[in-house]
Parts: structure tokens; C-alpha cells; sequence
């Protein structure tokens, strides 16, 4: 892009770039000087030695992990089928569509206060499982880390099946046909021909899901239980920011959480590149 | 491979909710033989072909492989299970797996040892000449070589049937006669049945043992492509192979010359002799006799490069004014004016002929057809079949 056209472009990417600068770059960058200064402003590494030898502190990467890795993996796992199921459009499809999409738009509190209530021990989804006599007494789904997995799964799960649906029907439906007429049934067809395709489709929607999952805040508080067992990395960061007004230990939390994040993120990019080694485009032979 | 002596499609119908895509559909056709479906896009031709792969279910009729049913529109033999091969418009490659893997993906299916499948890949891919591409990914690849690599993954399970649904028409005119040379050689060399979908009459021609003409899902005509396009059934196929210059014309008077009619024919004043190659008993006498009693009219058709120029005068000629002229290299397609016929409540007849002298536009000159070129159609048929299919 060299001339009259490629200089035309650079002005247009102006806003752009001083959006990324303003609203990521800068305290991307600002939280990173942080992290690396102690109250006094003086460089040092007592952030991050703090964090890794406070065994409670410490112990909420294992926390998080164990809520996010699971809940991510049960969103992606269940979008798949529903997205391969639905690539031709089905019936009722703008329905099944608006109910998915409700949840994202509700916003995580709206979320965890009505499951506070609807599943609440007192709350219907108990009295309709003990009126069919599923369970005698009521069931703890709330304040603890059952909660914290089906609010995430019901945020996340729409975000993921969205992403793998446009993929699946973005796939060449000729492909599917090839594959017949070359003697795979159906299940062969799937796993050999549509799943390697949805790969880089995959990657992508359990690397937002994760993220999504691994900085859970709200729903980790209110259908968690924070002081112990679902004490998330993201209420550490939080409390030594606003509880003990450490900054720069906080920002050092908040660095720990985005390297974990970035190692999860290449461990699944490098999972597509070995799974996927054909073209980027998907479809056009 | 299982053998098999004939394919018979019995009364195929496919119906989309009201519309008929495919409509009453009976053809059988032997091993080794190179059927085309041909016809204008929305003719049916790929339904029926897909029709007869199983990717579409049927919704009447039977398909049947010597005395095998494998389709009787209830039960069917899944498309997997069919050893059919398809060739795809868009060659429809997995973009994820390299040219080797692509066409070895039906052979791994069939748990073929390792060592047979790698000579199987190899050899043909050399059928294609495309020999040391095996680890090239599609996306690295023209078109026509796509296209050779569908046309391998295919020939190389052997299969009972090769179907390919206008193959060529994704490639620039100079690849697509490259490649259907390729495929005309292929054929000869294999002999496998084959069923070719287009809607270029070139192509149909140039490959075919027979051509199916479709028109709204109805077969029009099957025939050998010198009967297709010499001796069109009705005004569609006549149009559709090339056909020109469809006059309204009166049968004034008929006689039998041998094995053929002789008509004398009112075209807007226009007087014109044709003669018909049609024997006696030829169930289109009884047509054009009907005509000629009754006075209802007939359609002419005349291929613009079977009118010659001719001088003043000569045999069944007359004179025309140029009007366009689109010089075409070997010849100049003409499109002009019949003179004779701008009397006074005529309308102007227009004559399309092809020419290899240089006529300017505006220029009058004298035309003639030969006699034994002119066909005749009953009038009314294109227009009756047209209502009777379009919804």
C-alpha cells in the first residue's frame, strides 16, 4: 500500500489509534509502571514476591482456573453441536436466536440477582425439583461454586454459540456433500471435514469465553462465596485496590491475571495452528 | 467396483412445496456412456442431477441400477453408499487437507492399506497431470488445477457413475477448453459412465454421446448431438442450439418430394421454400398438414450461418438491408431488414445470418436460404409449454 491511496489511508486510522492509545495503551502501560513501584515510587519486584508467597493471595490463580477452564470448556463444548445443528437455519430459529442473545443484554448483576432468587433455596427452580421429587430438601445452587459456573455459562454460552454459528454456516455447504459422495457418512463427516474447519472458529470463541470467564467479578461476589472458596483473582486485585488502597499491588494482580490469560490464549492459538494448517480462508475451495 | 450393464431413472419428480423443479423424468443410460443435461439456468438439470446422487430426496419416481432399486422415493440408498462421484461447480476441495489427502479421503474411508493408497493417489493425479503437486494445499492453486484435483478425488475410488455439475463454467474460456478436451480424453481412456450438467451447448456437443435438453424441469429431447442440432424437437430446443430467424409463416401449399415435404410458406409477403426431412408416417406431416388446412400458422427457425449470400434472384433469396453488423473475426453476424416484406401493414422481418464478406451497415444486399436448412414448429408450442410450467 505505497502512493496516493496508501497515504489517503493513514489519516483515517487517526481516531482509531488514539482510541487504542487512550483507552488501552496508556493505562495498559501506566498499571505495568505501577506493578514494578512501591508506594514510595521506587522500582521494585515486592508486588509480585507479595503475591506469590501470600498462599491466600496466591491461591486464587488455582481458584479462578478451576471456575473459568471449566466453565469455558462446557460453553464451547455445548456451542458446537447446537452452532452444527442450526448452520442451515432451523425453525424457530429467531427465537432460540433472541433467548440466547437475552442474557448478554441483561448484564451480569440483572443475571445474578433473579438466579439469587429463582434459585434460590426458597425460590421455584427448588420447590418445582422438590414437587417432582428430585430432591427432598432444597438444593445449594447459589453462594457457592455452582452459582459462580451456571452464571457464566449463561453469559458465556450465547457469546460462544453466536461466534460458532457464524463460522459453521460460513463453510462451503458443498463440502459437506463432497465428503458424502466421497463415502463419509454423516459422523465421519463432521469430525474429519466441519470440525477441523471450525477450528480457528473454535479457538476463537474459547479464548473471549476464558478471558471472560478468568476476570469473573460480580458473579464470583454475589453467587460466590468471596471470602473463601470462590475468591477469585479478580476480588484480590479488587480488595487490595479499594479495601487496602494498594495501587501498585493491585496493578501487580492485575498483571499476573493478564500473563495467565495470554499463556491460555497462545496454548489454544497454538492448538489451532496444529489442527489447522490449511487455508485461512474457510470454504472458498 | 460393482458392475452393471444400465442406469434407469423411472419418472423422477422432485417437488419444492408448489413448484415442480423435476418433472416426470425418465431416462436410461448404459455403462460407459457420456450423458449431458443440458438447458438454460432453472431448466432443473442440477436438481436432477442431485436427484440422482441422493443429496436431494426425490418426491416421485424410481431410480434402479440393472435390477438394484436404489431409489424408489420412499426408501433410497444413502448418497455415501451410492459409489457415485460428484464433481462440484466451485470444486468444492477441503481447504484444510493438501491435494494427496483430498483425493485419498474416499480411499481411507474404505480402509485401504497404506502402501495401495499412496500408488492410487499418485496414479491419479498423474491422470490429471498434476504429478508432484500432491502436498500443494487448494488455496495455492488455480482453478483449473482445483478443478483436476476434484476430477482425481473422484476417478480415483472407481466409481459406478461420475456426475459433474457444470464443472467448467468457473474457469476462463481458454481453461474450459483446455479442460474439456481433458475430460472428452479421460473419458475415452476410462469409459466411465458419466453424466454432465451444463448449459453450454458447446460443451455439450463437443463431449456428449447424448444430450438431454430440460426446460422447466420437462426433458424435451434426448438425442445424439447431431440430432440435437441438426433436427431440433420443438422451438425450444431449436432456440436453445442456435436457431434464429423464427418467422410466423402460412403453409400455402405442401408436396411430397421422395422421403421428403416440400412447403411453400407465406412469411409477411416473405415466399419461401422449405423442404422437410420427414419421412412418411413422421408424426409431424399430420402437424403441418393440420396447419395447412386450417390456416394457422407455423414458426420458421434458421441458423444465421446456414443463409448465404447470394446473388439477385437465386433460389429462395431475398433482399435485405444491413442494419448491425458485429464483425466477429471469421465472419460478421448480420442482423438486416428483409425488403420485400416493409410493405404497407407488414411488419419488417429481421434476418440474422452470418457472413464471411464484409457488408456495411446500412448496405442492401440479397440473401438466400437453402430449403433443406429451413425448419418448421407448430406455432403455439412454445408459448402453450411456457404456461403450462411457469408458475
Amino acid at each position: 500500500m505505497r502512493g496516493a491511496a496508501g497515504r489517503g489511508i493513514v489519516p483515517l486510522l487517526i481516531p482509531a489509534l488514539i482510541f487504542l492509545v487512550l483507552l488501552f495503551l496508556y493505562p495498559f502501560a501506566y498499571g505495568l509502571f505501577l506493578s514494578f513501584t512501591s508506594a514510595k515510587g521506587q522500582f521494585t519486584f515486592g508486588n509480585y514476591l507479595r503475591f506469590f508467597s501470600d498462599a491466600r493471595d496466591f491461591r486464587t490463580i488455582l481458584v479462578t482456573l478451576q471456575i473459568s477452564v471449566p466453565v469455558t470448556l462446557f460453553n464451547v463444548a455445548l456451542a458446537v453441536p447446537f452452532a452444527y445443528y442450526m448452520r442451515r437455519g432451523i425453525k424457530g430459529e429467531r427465537i432460540i436466536t433472541f433467548f440466547l442473545i437475552v442474557p448478554i443484554t441483561l448484564g451480569t448483576v440483572l443475571i445474578s440477582e433473579g438466579m439469587l432468587t429463582f434459585m434460590g433455596p426458597a425460590g421455584w427452580f427448588n420447590q418445582l425439583l422438590m414437587a417432582l421429587h428430585i430432591v427432598k430438601d432444597p438444593f445449594q445452587f447459589t453462594h457457592n461454586y455452582l452459582g459462580v459456573v451456571i452464571s457464566l455459562a449463561l453469559q458465556g454460552f450465547p457469546y460462544a454459540f453466536l461466534m460458532l454459528l457464524g463460522y459453521v454456516s460460513g463453510i462451503n455447504p458443498d463440502l459437506e456433500k463432497a465428503s458424502q459422495m466421497l463415502g463419509a457418512n454423516k459422523w465421519q463427516t463432521f469430525w474429519k471435514i466441519l470440525f477441523p474447519l471450525m477450528v480457528p472458529g473454535i479457538a476463537i470463541a474459547f479464548s473471549l469465553n476464558f478471558v471472560m470467564a478468568f476476570s469473573v467479578f460480580p458473579s464470583a461476589v454475589l453467587l460466590g462465596q468471596p471470602s473463601g472458596p470462590t475468591r477469585v483473582i479478580a476480588i484480590a486485585a479488587y480488595q487490595w485496590a479499594f479495601e487496602k488502597f494498594n495501587f501498585n499491588a493491585a496493578s501487580a494482580i492485575s498483571m499476573v491475571m493478564a500473563a495467565i490469560e495470554l499463556i491460555v490464549i497462545s496454548v489454544v492459538l497454538v492448538w489451532r495452528n496444529r489442527m489447522y494448517k490449511g487455508a485461512t480462508m474457510v470454504g472458498k475451495g | 467396483m460393482k458392475d452393471f450393464k444400465k442406469i434407469s431413472v423411472r419418472n423422477m419428480t422432485k417437488r419444492f412445496g408448489e413448484k415442480i423443479a423435476v418433472n416426470d423424468f425418465s431416462l436410461e443410460f448404459g455403462k460407459g456412456e457420456f450423458v449431458t443435461f443440458l438447458g438454460p439456468s432453472g431448466c432443473g438439470k442440477s436438481t436432477a442431477l442431485n436427484c440422482i446422487t441422493g443429496l436431494i430426496p426425490i418426491t416421485g419416481g424410481e431410480i434402479w441400477i440393472d435390477d438394484e432399486c436404489i431409489d424408489d422415493s420412499k426408501n433410497k440408498v444413502s448418497p455415501e453408499k451410492r459409489e457415485f462421484g460428484m464433481v462440484f461447480q466451485n470444486y468444492a476441495l477441503f481447504p484444510h487437507l493438501s491435494v494427496r489427502e483430498n483425493v485419498a479421503f474416499g480411499l481411507k474411508l474404505r480402509h485401504i492399506r497404506h502402501a495401495e493408497i499412496a500408488q492410487r493417489v499418485e496414479a491419479a493425479l498423474k491422470l490429471v497431470h498434476l504429478d508432484g503437486y500432491g502436498s500443494k494445499f487448494p488455496s495455492q492453486m488455480s482453478g483449473g488445477e482445483q478443478q483436476r484435483v476434484a476430477i482425481a478425488r473422484c476417478i480415483v475410488l472407481e466409481p459406478r457413475l461420475l456426475l459433474l455439475d457444470e464443472p467448467l463454467s468457473n474457469l476462463d474460456a481458454k481453461l474450459r477448453v483446455e479442460l474439456r478436451y481433458e475430460l472428452k480424453a479421460l473419458h475415452e481412456r476410462l469409459k466411465v459412465t458419466t453424466i454432465y450438467v451444463t448449459h453450454d451447448q458447446t460443451e455439450a456437443l463437443a463431449l456428449s454421446d447424448r444430450i438431454v435438453v430440460l426446460r422447466l424441469g420437462r426433458i424435451q429431447q434426448v438425442g445424439t448431438p447431431s440430432e440435437v442440432f441438426s433436427d431440433p424437437s420443438n422451438l425450444f430446443v431449436a432456440d436453445f442450439m442456435g436457431f434464429k430467424n423464427m418467422w410466423t409463416a402460412k403453409v400455402e401449399s405442401l408436396s411430397a418430394k421422395g422421403e421428403r415435404l416440400e412447403a411453400t410458406l407465406d412469411a409477411q409477403g416473405l415466399k419461401l421454400v422449405a423442404s422437410l426431412a420427414w419421412p412418411e408416417g413422421d408424426s409431424r406431416r399430420a402437424v403441418i398438414e393440420e396447419a395447412h388446412r386450417t390456416g394457422q400458422p407455423m414458426r420458421t427457425a434458421v441458423r444465421p450461418e446456414d443463409i448465404s449470400l447470394a446473388p439477385r434472384g437465386s433460389h429462395n433469396s431475398f433482399e435485405c438491408a444491413a442494419s448491425i453488423v458485429e464483425y466477429q473475426g471469421q465472419a460478421s453476424q448480420v442482423s438486416a431488414t428483409v425488403t420485400a416484406t416493409a410493405g404497407p401493414g407488414l411488419e419488417a422481418l429481421r434476418v440474422d445470418l452470418r457472413s464471411g464478406t464484409l457488408i456495411s451497415e446500412g448496405e442492401v444486399f440479397s440473401a438466400s436460404i437453402p430449403p433443406e436448412k429451413l425448419l418448421l414448429f407448430p406455432a403455439t408450442e412454445s408459448a402453450a409449454e411456457a404456461s403450462r410450467w411457469t408458475p
